[in-house]
Parts: structure tokens; sequence; C-alpha cells
């Protein structure tokens, strides 16, 4: 298989097929607490984009520079303080160098170090044993995949609010029936690529 | 056995404090000068974010008052504003702890309906019906709980069909006041003893038909008050809470007992 046609199946496989929230369901919290409006599920969206390819990257570096056979058991722990420390940083350096995205990220930013959905990926990928390319198609793939489920989400929670809903339905109940007819949904994609 | 712990511990330990030196470092070099009076005022704030002050919250007003040189005694929930004049070298004095007080009495068992309103989801639309609402006295409260749904405090509850405030839970941020199409919710001092639980303008006898809590009008308690801090206009007493003394004549005299505070059953 050529290089491009890797590239789109891995991306597709990661974003819809394997969607991290949707048919994995990682990172449920933000899914679920940011979906409210359209505009913070794109602010939100982008911001775990950025954070899951940066950390994917360092993370394996990591795994390959310090973390050789004998140490693997402590990769949890590692990338977790990995993490964290990244998201602190980019918030430093944004707050510094891109006051406005600051603002518009607000108490996104630092709630992405508790979004399952990036350690997942991290430490997926270094299980899977993936080369740096392969690791870095995945982890794009999935964070593009969280994007989308968060997107989706909350433009149906928009629409959900005006609706009459029965009483004992209102609020979170409907938003997780919601959620889980959309992860039937996209049980749908599973079998369009061969494995 | 012991060796592998060992091991565990430095790399984890030299992991984090590189990490821990990394970040310091770039916390110094990309430090965002900020204003320390911004963060003091934000300290003497509510921190509820109720929005009453009409900023976007407490943060943003904070802002505001230090910056763009914003009305520093807009904040309802805050009695420290002799503080917050300190920090911004303005003489403010502190403020009075106030309440919001439902000025109506018209319960299910006080007042009757006209006819059903089936639509109950917010006072606001119910206003627009014919008599404001389905209760009889146009004035009354229309208990959809519209102010229950938009207090930030949690403060107000519904109780047989009328709006009751929580006096520990409210702060007086008023967000209540601007929502109730009838302006039944008004803010008054804490320490007021007594207040008119009614904001009915008809005369006496429509109000006896509509409401048996109503207000009259009838003037009794403008004759008792020794203070003359009652006065009856438009068919209403009103209290002057700045002449009040907490004598209770008036309430003692009240025909209909509609002079009270707190809660009535």
């Amino acid at each position: 298989m050529s290089f491009f046609s890797t590239l789109f199946l891995g991306i597709i496989s990661a974003a819809l097929v394997n969607n991290v929230v949707l048919s994995r369901f990682l990172g449920l919290c933000p899914f679920l607490g940011v979906s409210k409006k359209t505009s913070t599920a794109v602010g939100m969206g982008t911001a775990v984009i950025a954070v899951i390819t940066l950390s994917s990257a360092i993370t394996y570096v990591i795994d390959h520079v310090i973390l050789r056979e004998n140490l693997r058991y402590l990769r949890t722990i590692v990338f977790i303080l990995i993490i964290a420390a990244l998201v602190q940083t980019v918030e430093i350096i944004l707050k510094k160098k891109i006051p406005s995205l600051y603002k518009a990220l607000g108490v996104y930013l630092p709630l992405i170090t508790t979004n399952c959905a990036v350690l997942g990926v991290a430490i997926d990928s270094a299980q899977k044993s993936y080369t740096f390319a392969e690791t870095m198609i995945y982890s794009v793939g999935t964070a593009v995949g969280f994007l989308i489920a968060i997107v989706l989400m909350s433009g149906i929670r928009e629409r959900i609010e005006h609706n009459d809903i029965p009483e004992s339905f209102k609020g979170m109940p409907i938003v997780l029936v919601t959620a889980g007819l959309m992860a039937i949904a996209f049980f749908g994609f599973k079998g369009t690529i061969g494995g | 056995m012991i060796v592998p712990i060992l091991i565990a511990c430095a790399v984890i330990g030299v992991i984090s404090i590189i990490i821990g030196l990394v970040l310091g470092v770039m916390s110094e070099k990309f430090k965002v000068e900020e204003d320390p009076r911004e963060h003091a005022v934000r300290e003497l704030l509510a921190g509820s974010n109720c929005g009453g002050c009409g900023y976007a919250g407490c943060d943003a007003y904070a802002h505001a008052i230090v910056h763009d040189g914003a009305d520093p005694t807009l904040c309802a929930p805050c009695h420290e504003k002799s503080k917050i004049g300190a920090i911004m070298g303005l003489d403010i004095k502190d403020t009075e702890k106030m309440i919001a007080f439902v000025k109506c009495s018209g319960n299910c068992h006080n007042t009757v309906d006209n006819y059903i309103y089936s639509d109950g989801k917010d006072c606001r639309i119910a206003y627009t019906a014919p008599g404001h609402g389905a209760k009889k006295c146009v004035y009354g409260c229309c208990g959809l709980g519209t102010c229950a749904s938009v207090c930030p405090y949690d403060a107000i509850r519904i109780v047989d069909g009328l709006a009751h405030v929580d006096r520990t839970k409210c702060h007086a941020c008023g967000v209540c006041v601007s929502v109730c199409p009838n302006r039944l919710i008004e803010i008054i001092p804490e320490r007021a003893a007594y207040a008119v639980r009614c904001s009915s303008r008809s005369k006496g006898k429509d109000v006896k038909a509509a409401c048996s809590a109503g207000c009259i009008g009838c003037g009794m308690c403008q004759r008792v008050c020794e203070n003359g801090a009652i006065t009856v206009e438009n068919n209403l007493a009103k209290i002057d809470y700045s002449k009040c003394t907490g004598c209770g004549k008036c309430a003692e005299k009240c025909p209909c007992k509609v002079i009270t505070v707190g809660h009535v059953e």
C-alpha cells in the first residue's frame, strides 16, 4: 500500500471506525461536560487535537529513550506526569503569547489534563509498539475523532434544549441516551475497513 | 528485591525534578504581568459569578473595576466594599446586608384561579395571557418559578404557587428582580422587621374579591405608625425602611395581615 492510502486509512480508522468516544468510551467527561454549545465544543476539540498530537510525540520519545524493556511498568505514571506538565507548559506559553486563544479556551485547557483519551492514545500506541509515523497518524486521527464526536453532540444538544422532554429525562439523562444512540450509529462504521 | 523499587523511584524522581525545573523556568520566562489590585479586588468579591453586577463574572468585574474604572459598588453579595474602595483609592461605605423579598401573599389558599393555565413553564410567557396569568389578581405571583430557575444561589422555592425566598441562601444579587414580569421582588434591608407582602394597586373591594390576603389600602398602618414610615399610595401601603423602627404596630393593626416578614403560611 502506498504511503497516502496508509495515512488515509489510518486516520479514517482512528477517527470514525474506532472513534475514541463512541466506540472506545474514552474521554467521556469532556464529551458530556463541554458539549453544551457548539462554539465551546469546537474550542475543546481543537485544544484536544493540539495536546494529543504533542503528548503522543513526546511520550513516544520518552518511551523509547527512558522506558526500555525492564521499565515498561512505569509507563502509566510517567505518561501522566508528562501529559500534566505538557498541558501546563502549553498553558503558560499561550497565556503569554496568544492571550486571546488562552481566554477562549479558558478552563478547558487545564481540563484536558484529566481527559483520559490523551493518556489512552499514548499508552495504546506504546503497547501496540507503533512506529513514530504510525503513532502520529493514530493520535491525530483519534483527536479528530474526538472533535467530530463532541461537535456532533453539541449540535444535537442545542436542538434538544428547546424540545419538550419528559421531566425525568431532562438534563444529563437525555444526553446519555443521545450518546448511546450516537454510539450505535458509529457502530455502523465497523467492518468498512478490513480489520 | 529492593533494587527495582529504587530504580523506579529514581526514574520517576528524576523525571519529576526535570519537569519541575522546566515548568519553573517556563513560568518565570513567560510571566504575565498582572495588576495585583485585580487579584485583591477579585478576592473581596462574592466569587459566585452570579452576574448581578452586569459583567460576565467576578473575574470580568474585577478587571473592569481596576482597568476600566467600573463602579465598585455593584456587587450586591459583597459587604466589604470599603476594602475595595481602599484598594482603588476611593472612599466607599460598606453596604447593608440586603435580601430579596416577594411582595405577594397570593398562594393557592388565598387566591383563586380564573382559568386553567396549562403551559406552566415561564412566568414571562404566562404574563402575556389574559389577566397576567391564571390567578384572579392581576398583580400577583404567577408561581411558575422563573425567579427560582434563574437564582444562582438556589434560594427561591415555589410553595403553594407562590415564590418564597430562603433568607439564609439569598445574597440579594437581584437577578430574580429583573426576570419577574410583575416586578414583585424587591431588594430590602435584611434587618427590616416588617414589609408589605402585596403589590396590588387595585381598589379594596377588587382586592378582596381576588385574594384574601391582599392590601386593601385602608390606611390603618399609616395612621398607627408613630414614625411616619408608612405611606399608602395607589391603594398600596409602602414602608420607608430608613424610618421604620420595627415596633410592629402596623402588623398588629393590619386587618388583612399583609404586613409581615419571613415565612408565612
